[in-house]
């Protein structure tokens, strides 16, 4: 039944609702608290947080090497976490080289790093995305208009457990004397998703 | 509760197909896949969401060859499985040909 992700979550959100109700009943928690936490959450949930972290990575090689060896612990040094107050989830990036190439996908629902890169496009969502991109991500990419070099090998992330990922992409050529923010601003969510070059 | 795999175990994802709710998705069943590192302690999703108790345990995070699960394809799928998924999977012939010609002086 793991195609039917609606149907475990649905009673589950029932108890979700049914806890709120008691905490707020029993005056334990002001209704109005817990939208504002989750608005703040979600102000702070943007790509701009992801390609900060590009950016960075790009301009410091020490950075690099510790974003990619434990991502959740490199995170602080930007400001930055996988909780933003909500769960705090185990971070992967992955890093494309010139023979490697990586793309994420949830096949089971829509498991994402939110903190990162902000809500999720609609089309990762979408079955034909999570159904196809872990059987042809070549083709996935070419429909992105993205033609990989069929040199580089293809690795596909399911983040459908505990685990979240997000793409380190390479850096374009010509931006040597490109200061952070000008590097942040090239990198786009469907680079760090993997289904674009940057 | 130890990890039972390491990275570099092959191993075997479940061929159960549980009525109930699962984190094992069809494409990976009955596959067999390389352990690429551990990834924590997770209480299993399948006795979570029926309310069973769910002592936390091992996941994995498992690379899977494109050809074993779909039968064609030269990418790789790397996917979280909870110990419960896995079972250790014996070598095919022609890697074990592989190892021991490497254990040759």
């Amino acid at each position: 039944m793991s195609g039917d992700h609606d149907g475990a979550a649905a009673p589950l959100a029932a108890r979700v609702r049914h806890l709120e109700e008691l905490l707020e009943r029993r005056g334990l928690v002001d209704p109005r608290e817990l939208d504002r936490m989750l608005a703040a959450f979600l102000a702070r949930a943007t790509p701009a947080n992801g390609a900060r972290l590009v950016a960075r990575a790009w301009r410091d090689e020490a950075f690099r090497a510790r974003l990619l060896a434990d991502a959740n612990a490199a995170l602080p040094e930007l400001g930055l976490s996988m909780g933003g107050g909500l769960q705090d989830q185990r971070l992967t990036v992955v890093e494309n080289t010139k023979d490697r190439h990586n793309v994420i996908v949830c096949t089971l629902c829509s498991c994402y790093p939110l903190a990162l890169l902000g809500p999720s496009p609609t089309w990762y969502k979408s079955e034909a995305y999570r159904s196809r991109v872990v059987r042809d991500p070549r083709a996935v990419l070419r429909e992105f208009g993205f033609e990989l070099d069929p040199g580089v090998q293809v690795s596909v992330w399911d983040a459908s457990a505990e685990s979240r990922y997000m793409v380190l992409p390479r850096r374009p050529a010509g931006t040597e004397d490109a200061d952070e923010q000008e590097l942040a601003a090239q990198v786009t969510r469907n680079g760090l998703i993997g289904v674009a070059p940057v | 509760m130890n990890e039972r795999f390491r990275p570099g175990d092959r191993v075997r994802a479940s061929r159960t197909d549980p009525a109930h709710h699962t984190r094992i998705p069809r494409y990976v069943r009955g596959a067999v896949g390389t352990v690429v590192a551990p990834e924590g302690r997770h209480p299993l999703p399948d006795l979570r969401s029926r309310g069973l108790p769910a002592e936390p345990e091992p996941v994995y995070g498992v690379r899977f060859a494109a050809r074993e699960l779909f039968g064609a394809g030269d990418h790789t799928v790397t996917i979280s499985l909870w110990e419960s998924y896995l079972e250790a999977a014996a070598l095919t012939e022609a890697e074990h040909e592989a190892e021991h010609r490497a254990e040759q002086p």
